[in-house]
């Protein structure tokens, strides 16, 4: 099994990753490895077996719907880049 | 060419959850800008989400509600998208083992017909924060405290072929919803929003059309100009021989215009898979009937008793049971008043006017359905006129006077129905009017005679300083005239 370049670029804007022209060969290498363990595992026989939810056996606990957390926007609001009025300020994202 | 419309709807509802459903940060309208985003819902490494039990109730009173199977075990799973306004980089959603299956919805249509929209399923999600475009130095500014807020996404099947049959089925869901008490159903904060999917095939055909999908529709009335628009644009592509490009398109209300957000090809490539965050959550019998036990008298129910008990037609046992405040207030006004159909006027007209006029809720109305109801009452036994009644339902709406009877008193409204009294006017009054009364016996068409009885009306009222009963007057100068 074998990704292609084209995969590769993709899968990286999708990500928000960054990746230049030697990083490509090298992933290409690495990323089809992967498959090809990923290949060997389709290769057993798991049509009697239920698709696994979660590695864990247990259930999902649920919480009673009650205001536990109070305001802490100062304390957050200390390590962002950029705040004003109370707002996270970001890189523009609509043209 | 004649045309098939095929649409199917994707409801987002907001659940009225008093936390997040991840997180315990309340989920209160209006606050401060990021006073309701905590850790988790600011996705900060090392939290966990941990799911709030009620919205797995109101998803379970949903399902419920519209006949649906409710999913036993149900997932999350990850959908994955860039947006500053998803911190953690997903939605946590469910896809494969939703909490509510296929279920239905009965329609009532303005033609009479009842329709069946079938509802594909219907899962728990989160929404999103809001992004503030406007120019904060060039950046966008960033508000998370939606992020997190309980949503339930409606799926339906494309079972209906109309804008109007589109409307009427969003109007119902919004009925029960908000009925439910699962939603506050206010459109113009987001409460419920629709994303409309339209497809044309050419009539008859059984092979479905390429889809677009409009997105975000905040009200009935821009959905219903949306699908109007959308299906113009359609059918003039395929009339000129184009190719529908399956889209996802945004709509402009004020503009009445769409453009295109996306095509389906370059983007959606959500990469979903299961939420290692989160276990599956196992729903049993106890759980189920406990949300059966919150189920208040849905719509169509309360609807079929609205005519039975009080006798009302299906038009106005329709409107009155649609909105749950409404139908409270209704039936308030009817135990008060004994006439249950003049209060279902009274409500239809007067009452809902001065709601609409002011952009005030049901239960925001300064006049309860007790005191509309004791009105009904001294409408019913003619202690005041139609007119008076007005005035009387104003003083009530100003809050001039909490007692209908008391007001009645003070504004002298009390409507004068003694024969003698109202014989001894109409003679004055048509003493003082001979040409007019030889003119009525002359008229030959009993329909004119009919228009020119209103003629004597105004002197009388004017006569009885408004106070005569108009209904008398009517017989009585009916009478004096010579039929």
């Amino acid at each position: 099994m074998s990704i292609s370049r084209e995969d590769i670029e993709k899968v990286a804007v999708l990500a928000r990753i960054k990746v230049d022209e030697e990083q490509v060969s090298a992933l290409e290498k690495d990323l089809g490895n992967i498959l090809d363990l990923v290949d060997q595992l389709s290769a057993a026989d798991t049509d009697s077996v239920e698709p696994m939810a979660h590695p864990l056996d247990a259930v999902q606990r649920l919480r009673p719907d009650e205001v536990t957390e109070t305001n802490q926007r100062d304390a957050f609001q200390a390590i962002a880049p950029a705040t004003e009025d109370g707002l996270y300020l970001v890189p523009k994202v609509i043209e | 060419m004649q045309w098939d419309i095929v649409i199917g709807l994707e409801i987002h509802v907001q659940l009225a959850t008093r936390t997040k459903i991840f997180s315990g940060s309340s989920t209160a309208y209006g606050a401060e800008p990021n006073t309701q985003a905590n850790a988790v819902d600011l996705a900060m490494p090392g939290t966990l989400p941990v799911p709030n039990e009620n919205a797995f109730r109101y998803a379970v009173m949903f399902g419920l509600a519209v006949n649906a199977e409710i999913g036993r075990r149900s997932m999350f799973e990850r959908k994955n998208y860039f947006y500053p306004d998803l911190p953690k980089g997903y939605q946590t959603t469910q896809l494969e083992q939703p909490i509510v299956g296929p279920g239905y919805v009965d329609v009532d249509l303005a033609n009479g017909e009842t329709k069946r929209i079938r509802i594909h399923h219907a899962h728990l999600e989160e929404d999103a924060g809001k992004s503030l475009h406007e120019d904060y130095h060039g950046m966008s500014g960033i508000d998370l405290n939606r992020a997190g807020t309980p949503l339930i996404e409606v799926v339906t099947e494309p079972d209906m072929n109309s804008a109007e049959e589109a409307v009427a089925f969003a109007r119902k869901l919004h009925s029960l919803v908000t009925s439910l008490g699962i939603c506050d159903g206010d459109m113009s904060q987001g409460s419920m929003r629709f994303d409309v999917n339209i497809s044309l095939k050419p009539k008859g055909s059984d092979q479905l059309g390429t889809r677009t999908e409009t997105k975000n529709l905040n009200s009935f009335r821009f959905m219903e100009q949306a699908i109007a628009h959308e299906v113009e644009r359609q059918m003039d592509i395929l009339e000129d021989g184009g190719r529908i490009v399956q889209e996802t398109r945004l709509y402009n209300g004020d503009r009445d215009e769409s453009r295109s957000m996306r095509t389906k090809e370059e983007a959606n490539d959500y990469r979903y898979f299961p939420c290692p965050d989160l276990l599956p959550v196992v729903i049993d019998d106890d759980f189920i009937e406990d949300a059966r036990s919150h189920l208040p008298e849905l719509p169509d129910a309360l609807k079929a008793r609205f005519k039975e008990q009080y006798g009302l037609n299906d038009y106005d046992a329709g409107l009155l049971s649609g909105d749950a405040k409404l139908a409270a207030f209704f039936e308030e006004a009817a135990e008060h008043g004994k006439d249950a159909k003049l209060a279902a006027n009274w409500i239809q007209g007067e009452f809902s006017a001065r709601l609409k006029a002011e952009d005030k809720s049901v239960a925001e109305s300064p006049i309860s359905g007790a005191q509309l109801g004791d009105l009904v009452v001294r409408i019913a036994d003619n202690t005041v006129s139609s007119a008076g009644a007005k005035k009387v339902f104003e003083a009530l709406w100003t809050g001039e006077n909490d007692n209908v009877d008391a007001i009645i008193d003070a504004k002298g409204l009390k409507q004068v129905s003694d024969t003698g009294a109202l014989e001894a006017m109409v003679d004055e009054v048509l003493a003082g009017m001979p040409d007019q009364v030889a003119q009525y016996q002359n008229e030959e068409d009993p329909k004119k005679r009919k228009k020119m009885l209103g003629g004597f009306m105004g002197p009388l009222m004017k006569a009885s300083k408004g106070q005569g009963n108009p209904k008398l007057f009517n017989e009585i100068l009916v009478k004096k005239l010579g039929g």
